[in-house]
């Protein structure tokens, strides 16, 4: 059902040999949505625009761009939340390079959650039984508080420390490693240690908040690498004792 | 301009603890040459201490003793942060600091002047 309003709407355009905001008029819609914004200007306006999306309900994680300087999920953010001017601008997620318009490169991002030691470390083989695990033991607890993660990379770009320094592995991907560490059927705790406490880790962190501020799925990825950090020292502690 | 993304208490928080402790860093040695006249220099420690007798000086020494303590009562968020196994509700904890150091600095400004 059209609302009768249009909107501007600003999106980014082109790749890494140079870019531009592109202004579109789009019709307003009840329960409008950020992605049916950028939808509907590639359905009926430029069939080249090029983004990203798969599931549109908050799952996958590959919707995420930058809407009006802020990092989000744009299939759950409603266009009556961010287009209170009249205006949106929609770029690509910062802090990752950009292929093409709204579509950026993710390696990056996985190969730092790989430099995390953010996989699953199996203890024991299919042909064993799966270890059982008590959900309300105080690592288990911090585990789940870590572990809905959609690696949708909205953290990464809100990360100042991320845009500053190209070697850090950034707040999902040591939120992960925290979610790992606190895994009882994970076996990796000396290698997440040391990947954590290594430059670029958990201790380059400044604590400024962003990550936790702006996760679409509410977690909280600067108390993980808190939480890293003092594993982090404690390991070291126990190795120089 | 403060970007869209930084608009947020504990962004504000992270800013005002780097620039409290610049502003301390280049604070210090000043206030411990200073000092060191009351050893060194008598004569210059008391012209030194008429002149900081004026308003002006005591609403920058007001400050001075703001930025001081926000930078102590934001260390000590942080490192309860970092150190606690328990996150806290940072955004309250950040603006504790801040009302906590306006009402320290606060204190000694009416005893000031």
């Amino acid at each position: 059902m059209s609302t009768g309003g249009v909107m501007t709407v600003a999106v980014w355009r082109g790749g890494p040999e140079g870019s531009a905001f592109q202004e579109f008029r789009v019709p307003g819609q009840k329960s409008q949505t950020v992605l049916d914004v950028v939808i509907w200007i590639q359905q009926y306006r430029d069939p080249t625009l090029s983004y990203r999306f798969a599931c549109r309900v908050g799952m996958c994680g590959s919707c995420a761009m930058t809407v009006n300087g802020v990092p989000r999920w744009t299939c759950r953010t409603h266009v009556k939340r961010v287009a209170k001017t009249g205006r949106i601008e929609i770029a690509p997620l910062r802090s990752l390079p950009v292929i093409k318009d709204l579509a950026v490169d993710m390696d990056p991002f996985f190969e730092k959650w790989v430099a995390a030691e953010g996989r699953f470390h199996p203890q024991r083989t299919r042909d064993q039984p799966v270890r059982e695990t008590k959900p309300q033991t105080r690592r288990r607890r911090q585990a789940d508080a870590a572990i809905e993660c959609i690696n949708c990379a909205v953290c990464y770009a809100a990360c100042d420390t991320v845009a500053a320094s190209p070697d850090y592995l950034g707040p999902a991907a040591l939120n992960r490693a925290w979610s790992l560490l606190n895994d009882d059927k994970d076996s990796g705790t000396e290698a997440i240690l040391a990947a954590a406490g290594a430059k670029g880790g958990c201790h380059s962190c400044h604590a400024m908040g962003s990550c936790t501020r702006f996760c679409p799925n509410e977690l909280d990825p600067m108390a993980s690498i808190a939480g890293l950090k003092r594993a982090s020292i404690a390991a070291a502690l126990k190795r120089k004792g | 301009m403060i970007r869209p993304h930084r608009r947020h208490p504990l962004w504000f928080a992270y800013l005002l603890h780097r620039v409290s402790g610049s502003a301390l860093a280049l604070f210090l040695p000043i206030h411990f040459w200073m000092l060191s006249l009351a050893l060194n220099d008598r004569e210059a420690l008391d012209d030194f201490l008429a002149w900081s007798d004026r308003g002006l000086v005591k609403a920058a020494e007001f400050g001075l003793v703001f930025l001081l303590a926000v930078h102590l009562f934001g260390g000590l968020r942080l490192l309860a942060l970092e150190w606690l196994p328990w996150s806290g509700p940072q955004k309250t904890l950040a603006a504790a600091a801040v009302g906590l150091s306006l009402l320290v600095s606060g204190i000694f400004f009416l005893q000031a002047v």
